[in-house]
């Protein structure tokens, strides 16, 4: 009895602190990322522009307009100035998906065929270490400078290194790329020049490639570390059991490789959405290319490009749309790495409250 | 009769195929080498050489002899000058990241520590709560937050840059778990007994042993701080030089429509990329580490 009633007093003291500890994160966060994820929701559902005062057309910020947002980014309306925001949003929504599966499939592919062979002992090899280092290199390095580097590289302008290339190999037949729908010849784009930065596909892809190549090394690590984590008994007995290389992969490392997979799947997928600093900052001049924009761009875009007149309605709601797609995947992967241990843990504990319940029950009689 | 037992390992043909494998891996690994560093020295190089030169030729495998030149055209030239002030953008970045990834490390261990040492009645929820957070994008909530720190008066101001790192859950996350795997709860019994009160052991005992997590995770938040361009530029509106940042920076000389020089455009990329890339070699052991213990979320 005593011990248990010391125990209590213990436990009420310390619990104090806890409160103290956690306190500081929480308070933050509801500040500075709740309240805004909540402002956010309320300005899906207000006008665009930045009028103090309720405006004849009803489009304020202080303007409740209930749905009018999302009918218009979704389904567009009768006039111009709508119908340009919802193919824009429909447009940007489906560069993302483009430009994250082109990127994803490469890069998954490649991060696991690479990690298969880190991991594999019988291969040998000098210097993993240094490859490895260089693999995760491109990742580190800030995204606006790998969108100079590679503007510099390959774009628009004649002088990119790839320009430079096609001149001095006289690919620059006439009319080339003279003119392209939509976009104004820059002065300084001579003719047979490849406008590689405002091309639909050849901006796309080369988008993806950087993607690729910042990613790639990320991912390859935390699959190798995903293969290390698998039990090297299961390889061993394959090898003895005289499995080659393909058939350990296919029948050993995918299957137990599978949740981690998912995962990859799911929070690369959460990030596609996020999208941002490479597709925005990849393009030749001020005007953002309507290829390669994604829905991360058109959110910034939307309410930054015209600052003293925000479109914030357009804005919050196509994030409300966003979160509620990032909340579904998000919810996967909680499911995908949900702590089985913990759980058990739970279920003993329910059990035993359960049985020492029906003891005290059939013990005391007057339980109640 | 005894009949010789053949093992796989025995015949020839076996070391040979792994031997072959061996190979074709190494020129794949060294072919994604020259990938990954090609575009990066190209640019170097290019950083190296005159107008003219990069004009005539793309790529060269030389470098030139323009480095100090090139330097100077940004610093002096009407068309850079007007943004492109490295050393307070070095500055800049310096006092955000750096601020951040203190605020980020210690903040962190402090919420984990409460949540895996104190038995408190709202711990099971509070890190549930901390679990589902973990995956909200910064750009869903970019709206509400811009529009929040403008009614706050707080636009062009480092306070929002800043302070919102004291929570940030994937790194309570981590740490959580790396306290669960290898943190000795019984220290804490110790130390109360010894008449340590609990900030007291939180400071000089917990972080102390904690050591390789928050060095892990420092580094990922300096780098990530660093490299924010998304944030930096939602909040610094106006985009004032004084208060320009790194990223910021690069982005103006990226975004310039008319291109004067090269080579002084080449040199600015290059700038930015070379300081990231030695504090990357320096760190690399553990930040290699670092990912394999799942402990980056971007």
């Amino acid at each position: 009895m005593a011990t248990a009633a010391q125990r209590r007093i213990k436990s009420v003291s310390y619990a104090k602190y806890g409160y103290i500890f956690v306190a500081p994160f929480f308070i933050v966060y509801f500040i500075f990322m709740l309240w805004p994820l909540i402002e956010t929701f309320m300005l899906a559902f207000h006008g665009n522009g930045n009028t103090p005062k309720l405006d004849e057309a009803g489009t304020s910020i202080n303007c409740f307009v209930g749905l009018d947002n999302f009918k218009t980014i979704l389904f567009g309306g009768t006039d111009f100035k709508s119908m340009g925001i919802h193919e824009r949003f429909v447009r940007c929504m489906g560069n993302t998906v483009i430009i994250w599966g082109g990127n994803f499939i490469p890069q998954i592919a490649l991060s696991l065929l690479l990690a298969v062979w880190f991991t594999d002992m019988r291969v040998k090899m000098p210097g993993k270490g240094f490859f490895k280092v260089v693999m995760y290199m491109p990742n580190i390095i800030t995204a606006a400078s790998v969108a100079g580097l590679f503007l510099s590289l390959i774009s628009n302008s004649p002088y990119s290194v790839a320009n430079n290339l096609l001149d001095k190999l006289e690919v620059s037949a006439p009319g080339f790329y003279n003119f392209i729908e939509g976009i104004t010849p820059d002065a300084m784009v001579k003719d047979g020049d490849f406008f590689f930065s405002s091309d639909k596909w050849a901006s796309r892809v080369i988008i993806m490639f950087i993607q690729v190549w910042m990613w790639f090394g990320n991912t390859m690590i935390m699959l190798m570390s995903g293969i290390m984590s698998i039990n090297g008994s299961l390889f061993e007995a394959a090898e003895i059991d005289g499995a080659n290389s393909r058939q350990t992969f296919w029948r050993i490392t995918l299957p137990l490789l599978k949740s981690i997979m998912v995962y990859t799947l799911l929070t690369s997928m959460i990030g596609g959405f996020q999208m941002f600093d490479i597709p925005y900052m990849y393009r030749t001049g001020s005007t953002l290319n309507q290829y390669t924009e994604t829905a991360a761009v058109f959110i910034y875009d939307m309410f930054h490009a015209n600052f003293a007149s925000p479109s914030y309605g357009y804005s919050a709601s196509a994030s409300v749309i966003l979160f509620v797609i990032t909340s579904i995947l998000g919810a996967m992967v909680f499911y995908v790495q949900r702590d089985k241990h913990a759980i058990e843990i739970k279920k003993k504990r329910k059990q035993a409250m359960k049985e020492a319940k029906k003891k005290a029950a059939q013990g005391g009689g007057l339980g109640l | 009769m005894s009949k010789k037992v053949k093992y796989a390992s025995d015949s020839g043909s076996y070391q040979t195929s792994i031997m072959v494998k061996s190979v074709l891996i190494f020129i794949v690994l060294v072919l994604l080498t020259i990938i990954c560093l090609g575009p990066i020295l190209v640019l170097v190089i290019n950083a190296t050489r005159s107008n003219a030169q990069i004009i005539e030729s793309g790529v060269s495998f030389l470098p030139g002899t323009m480095a100090i030149k090139n330097f100077k055209t940004l610093m002096n030239d009407g068309l850079y000058s007007a943004f492109y002030h490295p050393l307070i953008g070095l500055k800049n970045s310096l006092i955000i990241a750096g601020s951040c990834c203190a605020l980020t490390v210690f903040f962190s261990g402090l919420t984990a520590y409460g949540l895996v040492v104190y038995d408190f009645k709202m711990s099971g929820p509070m890190f549930t709560f901390i679990l589902a957070v973990m995956m909200v994008p910064t750009q869903v909530t970019s709206v509400g937050f811009l529009n929040m720190i403008v009614k706050m008066g707080l636009v062009d101001s480092y306070i929002p840059l800043i302070i919102p790192s004291i929570a940030a859950p994937a790194i309570v996350f981590f740490m959580r778990q790396y306290m669960l795997s290898s943190f000795p709860l019984d220290i804490i019994e110790a130390a109360r007994i010894d008449g340590s009160n609990e900030f007291r052991t939180f400071l000089t005992i917990s972080i102390p042993m904690m050591k390789p997590a928050f060095a892990v995770q420092a580094i990922f938040a300096f780098i990530s701080k660093w490299n924010d361009y998304y944030t930096q530029a939602l909040v610094l509106v106006s985009g004032k030089t004084e208060q320009l940042t790194m990223p910021m920076i690069v982005q103006k000389v990226v975004a310039l429509d008319r291109v004067v020089d090269l080579g002084a455009n080449n040199m600015a990329i290059t700038l930015s990329i070379i300081p990231v890339v030695i504090i990357y070699l320096v760190l690399s052991k553990f930040i290699i580490a670092g990912v394999a213990a799942g402990g980056v979320k971007e």
